[in-house]
């Protein structure tokens, strides 16, 4: 063997082989094992597309996790990226205190999603309580008790919890734009609104690209935050996918079944993001 | 450079647009800015107050500040002891460590090995670990467990391992796109002193790469520290217990007890908000770059 070729080992081997035995053959193996009654433990026999079927035809949980997540990711992305680009349009004006307003917006975004879950089911279940008691609002009381509120419940943490991220995303797009492309816009007599339609969102569309695909991989994956806050609950109502497969496989112990979900939701969340990729930069050649 | 071109925007706005108008518009701007900006902390407040307050006090004014009777700071001492909160901050500053400095020791050389090779193999395997970006965590837990717990991975050792795996993709992606910006004459003067590849990689490469290097470590720390799902897979023992999963059991048992349960909540909230506040510069600069790819 060439020397060079040694080297190439040498320095790509390790991570090559963790990658290979934490991604890659999980995912083949996972693929075999959702063509089997495969109990989490020993490999199963055979039983072809049963599982897919099942799955598919059988489960109603499933299908209204489906449901509830697909809700869920579409609300979330324009939440949080609308309130990100709002909060960094707000951050950029030059205003005293900016940066300090910075540091607060992006805080929550630090901290794990299961410690922030709980945070806000005492927000939600306490805190929303008391206000909506003070109030005479009935609307804020008993909040994630329903399917309804823990909907709302999710894409409130979430919004709060992204933006955050996706405002520094946007602040470095912002501060890209040439000062005089806005000048000259100010010459020619355009208001801040035409500015902002004409000049700025065209040139922060790579930006949005990047937050939209960042908040819907983020929502369409959520587990951590659902376990925490609702749980899935009431009744499995507001249980997201990844949630849904978690509780087949170690509550059920339907692994061949679950694995079968695993597999689905992989093609969904590929299917998902790069359709968003290719449209999003297809919009921003045209733009 | 943020802070000059604030300064620049500044004077611009002086100059040129120096009427009342603007000016209050400024001031709305201002005043609203700061509203959201509580509106932010809000959570943090009721958290705070309540976790200071005794089971009534919580009970019977949520939005009031701790005191007299209700006042109970004695939460946090037993929240303390309870989360057994030194060994669990331990256990999750050794493991998000060890984790990191794997990602970046094995990523940094792979990238550039990766970058350096111009063959189809090599492409292929930049190729690959790009589109296991897609791959969602849950779509493999399940054998990899199984996987694991054949190959005698399920214990701390094996966590790491599993780290610089799940890490590996978006490390080697940052790498890769900034090694390819470093000029290749450095390394050929090396190799005509007589270098071999692995001392000008330390010597030479390694160096260079610091700002990616700050950026892959900060992506990849925050990530492994708040990671709740890989350790309750791997290493779910006591002896073991990260703060998440700590608090995963802690919240299990007394969530009927907010008093305790906030003032746990606040305590595994300490280390990361310290962090943040020291390397702040660093994580945001991380996030901006991280998020181009």
């Amino acid at each position: 063997m060439k020397r060079s070729k040694i080297w190439f080992a040498l320095f790509v081997s390790p991570i090559l082989l963790a990658f290979t035995v934490v991604v890659v053959v999980p995912m083949l193996i996972g693929i075999y094992y959702s063509f089997t009654n495969w109990d989490g433990i020993r490999s199963g026999s055979w039983v072809g597309l049963s599982n897919y079927i099942k799955v598919l035809t059988n489960d109603k949980d499933f299908f209204k996790s489906f449901i509830f997540t697909a809700k869920f990711a579409a609300t979330s992305v324009v939440t949080i990226n609308l309130l990100g680009f709002l909060l960094a349009l707000l951050v950029t004006r030059g205003l005293r205190l900016s940066n300090v307003l910075r540091s607060v917006f992006f805080m929550p975004n630090l901290i794990g999603g299961l410690i922030l879950g709980f945070i806000w089911q005492f927000i939600f279940t306490n805190g929303f309580n008391a206000v909506g008691k003070f109030l005479g609002v009935e609307f804020l009381q008993g909040w994630l008790a329903d399917s309804t509120t823990g909907f709302l419940g999710l894409v409130i943490l979430m919004s709060w919890q992204m933006a955050g991220y996706m405002m520094i995303i946007y602040i470095s797009a912002l501060e890209n734009i040439p000062e005089s492309l806005l000048e000259a816009a100010d010459i020619d007599g355009a208001n801040s609104f035409h500015k902002l339609i004409h000049i700025t969102i065209p040139l922060v569309a790579q930006a949005f690209t990047v937050g939209l695909f960042l908040a819907l991989s983020n929502s369409f994956k959520l587990f951590d935050q659902n376990l925490a806050l609702t749980g899935g609950g009431p009744y499995n109502s507001t249980q997201m996918l990844a949630l849904n497969i978690y509780n087949t496989a170690f509550r059920f112990n339907d692994f061949g079944v679950a694995q079968a979900k695993a597999v689905l939701f992989l093609i969904a969340v590929a299917a998902i993001t790069l359709t968003q990729i290719y449209y999003s930069k297809k919009r921003e050649v045209e733009m | 450079m943020m802070e000059k071109k604030i300064e620049k925007k500044t004077v611009l706005t002086r100059s040129t647009n120096f009427n009342m108008g603007k000016k209050r518009n400024k001031n709305i701007l201002l005043t609203i800015s700061i509203l959201l900006g509580l509106l932010y902390l809000s959570p943090f407040y009721l958290v705070i107050t309540n976790s200071l307050k005794t089971q009534q006090g919580i009970f019977l004014n949520v939005m009031g500040l701790p005191f007299d009777k209700f006042f109970k700071p004695h939460n946090y001492l037993e929240a303390f002891k309870q989360l057994d909160f030194i060994k669990s901050f331990i256990n999750s500053l050794v493991i998000t460590t060890s984790s990191t400095v794997a990602i970046i020791i094995f990523s940094s050389m792979a990238s550039w090995m990766l970058v350096r090779t111009k063959t189809k193999f090599s492409s292929f395997l930049f190729f690959l670990f790009a589109a296991a970006m897609l791959i969602p965590f849950q779509s493999v837990m399940l054998p990899l467990v199984n996987i694991a717990g054949k190959l005698g991975l399920l214990n701390p050792v094996g966590l790491v391992f599993m780290y610089l795996g799940f890490g590996s993709s978006l490390s080697i992606m940052l790498y890769h796109g900034f090694i390819k910006n470093i000029p290749y004459e450095l390394e050929e003067a090396a190799t005509i002193d007589g270098c071999n590849t692995f001392q000008i990689f330390w010597h030479i490469i390694f160096p260079l790469l610091k700002p990616i290097t700050v950026t892959v470590s900060i992506l990849n720390a925050m990530w492994i520290w708040n990671d709740f799902l890989l350790p309750q897979l791997v290493i779910n023992k006591p002896q073991w217990q990260t703060i998440p999963l700590k608090m995963f059991y802690f919240f299990g048992q007394y969530s009927r007890r907010w008093d305790l349960a906030l003032a746990g909540l606040v305590i595994s909230m300490i280390p990361i908000i310290v962090f943040y506040f020291t390397v702040q510069k660093h994580i945001i600069k991380g996030i901006t770059q991280g998020s181009i790819k």
